[in-house]
């Protein structure tokens, strides 16, 4: 277990590791885990792989919203 | 083009912009743009744009007006109720401007008629309210070469970004619709109609940015804001060497639709998954 600072949409923040990424959205009561998307340092993760991929320090996390609405 | 005195008066405060100027003008008026929906993103894109002098305006909507509408959809009036989204649309537009010419599809973008829609335009515009057609739009303008402004509202929030032909796609950033049983239904829903002329009016002045060629347009990057806060965010995005559409092996070849109504949620979603 160690103190890490991460980046969550330009915001740092201060998480204890071990982490999935899975982990940090219910850390983050995102209250519809299915309706948003996740970038790390860039790059695109699959929904299917949140639980088992692992945050690390200094990751910047990018959580993108999906917005249908339109009318 | 030679515009004529009452355009040059019409135009004056184009004209006046140092980056715009007759020139400008004259591209905006040669501009042929597709708006795909005329509901809350679609009628500020639309007041904008056929004040503007947009040469060609074109609307596809297969919807009537209802009173529901009215809170934000604000092209239609209340005597429209019960007519065609696109006959209501024109009627303002040309009002607005007689110089725009108005073209109409009383249908819905599908994989049928999207290539030869969008064919005939420079700039598309979503303006629509599911993720099977922002996701089809996304498709048919990266297949076809298009450039094209994505919008989103939801609630208190928006959110908007541009693409043109090699920059970062919809796919590249959200891959796939959202699980149908996950995505909010209509009725739940609900947004603050001002959001819909905050996202459309930035919407608006990408296409005007797009058509004269100025400034830096909103090309991978995402704006989001929260109106509850008044706060504005951008996110980086990046062309992905693995998008299903963009990458360098798609999966997506051909234009599909994924089936899922509006405010009609069902299970199948036919996009590969890769
Ligand atoms: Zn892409």
């Amino acid at each position: 277990m160690s103190k890490s600072t991460i980046a969550i949409n330009g915001e740092e923040r201060e998480i204890t590791l071990p982490l999935s990424l899975g982990e940090l959205i219910k850390q983050n009561n995102v209250s519809q885990p299915d309706m948003v998307s996740i970038q790390v340092n860039g790059e695109f993760v699959f929904r299917e792989r949140f639980d088992d991929t692992p945050v690390n320090e200094g990751d910047e996390i990018d959580f993108l919203y999906f917005m249908g609405g339109g009318r | 083009m030679d515009f004529r005195a009452d355009q040059i008066e019409r135009y004056s405060r184009h004209i006046l912009l140092q980056d715009i100027g007759v020139e400008g003008q004259e591209k905006i008026s040669k501009g042929k743009v597709l708006v795909v929906g005329a509901g809350g993103l679609g009628a500020p894109v639309l007041l904008y744009l056929a004040a503007a002098g947009v040469g060609r305006l074109g609307v596809i909507d297969g919807d009537v007006v209802d009173l529901s509408n009215l809170q934000r959809q604000v092209i239609h009036f209340t005597p429209d109720v019960g007519k065609p989204k696109v006959l209501s649309a024109k009627e303002k537009i040309r009002q607005i401007n007689p110089d725009v010419e108005v073209v109409t599809y009383q249908a819905f973008f599908t994989a049928e008629n999207a290539f030869d829609i969008i064919g005939g335009y420079d700039f598309i515009v979503d303006g629509t309210d599911n993720f099977p057609v922002k996701f089809l739009i996304n498709d048919a303008c990266v297949l076809g070469g298009k450039a094209f402004s994505h919008g989103g509202i939801l609630r208190f929030e928006g959110q908007t970004f541009t693409h043109l032909p090699g920059t970062a796609c919809y796919r590249c950033a959200f891959h796939s619709p959202p699980p149908p049983d996950a995505v909010p239904t209509c009725s739940q829903a609900g947004v603050l109609g001002a959001i819909a002329g905050m996202l459309g009016t930035i919407q608006a002045a990408e296409t005007l940015k797009f058509l004269t060629g100025t400034g830096d347009l909103l090309t991978d990057r995402l704006l989001s804001f929260q109106a509850k806060s008044m706060t504005f965010r951008t996110v980086a995005l990046r062309r992905r060497r693995h998008c299903p559409v963009c990458g360098e092996h798609p999966v997506i070849t051909a234009l599909h639709e994924a089936e899922q109504a509006v405010c009609e949620l069902k299970k199948n979603e036919t996009y590969p998954f890769i």
